[in-house]
């Protein structure tokens, strides 16, 4: 089994180092209250949780978007190889290798999808020949896209958005992808298809993957190692192959417990009485 | 061939001549529109306060004259030389990068995510800010541009038509100077929005400031070139118009004419901008020609927006505004 091979190896050289991060929108709204994280080189990393938990959030902090939605870190430090980032600019860790492929997709709808690839090499400085090289690669990784090059991509479908998204992100040739909800509002087939495809490029193109996810039951499948948010705060890490196996993980998260599925309503009434913290 | 349809013809030359114009500003508003989805109300300041300091800079006026002979108690109007055409064109673009880096550096930036609607207020007080900078700077009184574009009828089509039709149609050069001048600028804006790195990433931030953030666009640096591109449209505008009809603060009027412009055209095309210029310059002056006499005349102000008006009702877009992509 995959996971169970990888977590001997995560003690690979780290590269993303979230502190003790505190994230205050519009000055009032605390959304995150001390998330700590690492992400290995090379792994998988999946953020876990419920809506509001403060998976976006998260990434957001990382890769400097906070601030055009009016959010800032307040607390806590992080960093990027062991140089601190949070003051920068969403550019400077592109061109360093940290790129977010945010929720929703955010395609440009008027370009077309090659035009959409390409945005994805703006920071890059390394000519033509190889911003071309790597359009190949990427049309190697979704052939669909190629068959839409020229289709804008806003009469695209969401699984095809979500790889024109994925694919942009490529282009900047990243050392570690942001991934926010890429199962979002897609088919399970597309999800596995997509799933497939990070899998892929961790294992052939070496690249990290912060990955939030809602979909516990897939992340888990496919990432090394989970944390899991709750308000704001993370409530539960581990490799992933025993987060699978917990039991409140399971229940809150898998909707099983030992005695089977539970309806609804009894999985609501029994969480009341037992929360993480 | 009748009277009537020699001269509708000459009509028409001068309208699309005239729409040209029109266009020109309009030109300077898509820009803008197209990569920030902010309606620049001060586009036709822009075109105004271009024309003023290119005049001044021409003449060698002293900046602020009057401010600084009240302050200090001099007498300085004037450096005593004069800047050749070309040198003050260059110079006035200079002037107009700045003010682009300005307006981003003190207002825009501060404005990012903030509804359309602020936006455009902001923009209207940036366009009576403006107006006044401009008068403080160059004074009120109207002043003549002549950077050296031909003027005048031109005898050639003067002529020709006048073996054709025994009746010589009077075309200014200038309006044909601005015709190709236009031609230029579009075709020039459309390869550079189309083909290049920075024209890409500019129709990327129109569509999504977010995403364009993400793969580490700088907003900051695409707005400056932006504004700096609708300054140097708007420095062109001015010339002709300048040029045209002298350099007053009754320029920054003809802003309004390229809204029905806009409406007609789409708000996100450059050929829209241009076709629309046409339509509404070519559509006014003929409508003058044929119905003003019944009605009582004068109808050049109001065509323009009933046509406009028209247009909203049947296609909100415009003729060739982009399709509003919903996806459900």
């Amino acid at each position: 089994m995959l996971d169970a091979a990888q977590t001997t190896d995560v003690q690979a050289e780290t590269l993303l180092e979230v502190n003790n991060i505190e994230v205050i929108y519009n000055h009032v709204i605390l959304v995150l209250k001390g998330v700590s994280l690492t992400v290995p080189k090379g792994g998988i990393t999946a953020l876990l949780g419920g809506n509001g938990a403060g998976k976006t959030t998260t990434l957001k902090a990382v890769s400097n978007l906070l601030h055009s939605e009016r959010g800032e870190v307040t607390k806590g430090s992080i960093k990027y190889r062991g140089e601190s980032v949070h003051e920068s600019d969403p550019a400077v860790l592109v061109e360093k290798g940290v790129i977010q492929v945010m929720e929703g997709r955010h395609c440009f709808e008027h370009l077309t999808v090659e035009e959409n690839l390409l945005t994805g090499a703006y920071t890059r400085k390394d000519g033509n020949a190889a911003i071309q090289k790597d359009l190949e690669l990427v049309y190697n990784y979704f052939p669909r896209l190629k068959e839409r090059r020229r289709s804008q991509a806003g009469y695209t479908s969401g699984g095809e958005q979500q790889m024109v998204a994925m694919g942009r992100a490529l282009m900047s040739r990243p050392e570690t992808i942001l991934l926010d909800e890429p199962s979002m509002g897609l088919a399970p087939q597309l999800v596995e298809e997509i799933f497939g495809i990070v899998k892929d490029l961790n294992e052939k193109e070496g690249v990290s993957f912060l990955l939030a996810e809602q979909n516990t039951n897939v992340a888990l499948r496919f990432a090394h190692y989970g944390y899991i948010l709750e308000s704001g705060r993370v409530v539960m890490d581990g490799p992933a192959a025993e987060l699978r196996e917990n039991p409140d993980v399971k229940e809150f998260y898998l909707g099983m417990s030992d005695e089977g599925r539970k309806s609804f309503r009894d999985v609501r009434s029994y969480r009341r009485r037992k929360r993480w913290l | 061939m009748p009277e009537q349809l020699i001269f509708a013809m000459e009509v028409i030359l001068n309208g699309l001549m005239a729409g040209v114009l029109y266009a020109l500003v309009a030109l300077g508003f898509v820009l803008i529109y197209k990569a920030s989805g902010i309606f620049n109300y001060a586009q036709g300041v822009m075109a105004l306060f271009a024309a003023m300091t290119l005049v001044g800079i021409m003449n060698g006026q002293v900046p602020f004259a009057h401010v600084i002979n009240a302050t200090f108690g001099t007498h300085v109007y004037n450096f005593g030389w004069t800047v050749p055409a070309l040198l003050a064109i260059i110079l006035t673009m200079a002037v107009m990068v700045l003010l682009a880096w300005a307006v981003q550096r003190f207002v825009m930036r501060h404005l990012v995510g903030q509804e359309p609607i602020i936006l455009f207020m902001a923009t209207i007080g940036l366009a009576y800010f403006l107006e006044g900078v401009a008068d403080l700077m160059w004074g009120s009184e109207i002043k003549t541009l002549n950077v050296g574009l031909p003027q005048g009828i031109n005898l050639w089509i003067d002529e020709t038509t006048f073996n054709f039709f025994d009746y010589g149609f009077f075309i200014d050069n200038l309006d044909i100077v601005a015709t190709v001048i236009a031609a230029l600028l579009v075709a020039a804006l459309v390869a550079f929005s189309q083909y290049t790195k920075q024209g890409r990433a500019m129709r990327a931030v129109a569509d999504d400031h977010q995403a364009a953030l993400s793969v580490g666009i700088s907003l900051n640096f695409i707005w400056i070139m932006v504004w700096s591109v609708a300054g140097f449209v708007a420095l062109v505008a001015g010339i002709m118009w300048g040029t045209k009809s002298g350099v007053q603060f009754s320029l920054s009027l003809i802003a309004l004419k390229a809204l029905p412009v806009l409406m007609l055209g789409g708000f996100t095309s450059i050929p829209g901008a241009i076709v629309g210029g046409l339509i509404i310059g070519v559509g006014e002056k003929l409508f003058e020609f044929a119905i003003g006499p019944m009605v009582g005349g004068a109808t050049e102000n109001w065509f323009a927006y009933v046509l406009a008006l028209i247009f909203l009702v049947f296609r909100p877009q415009g003729l060739f505004g982009e399709k509003i992509i919903e996806r459900v």
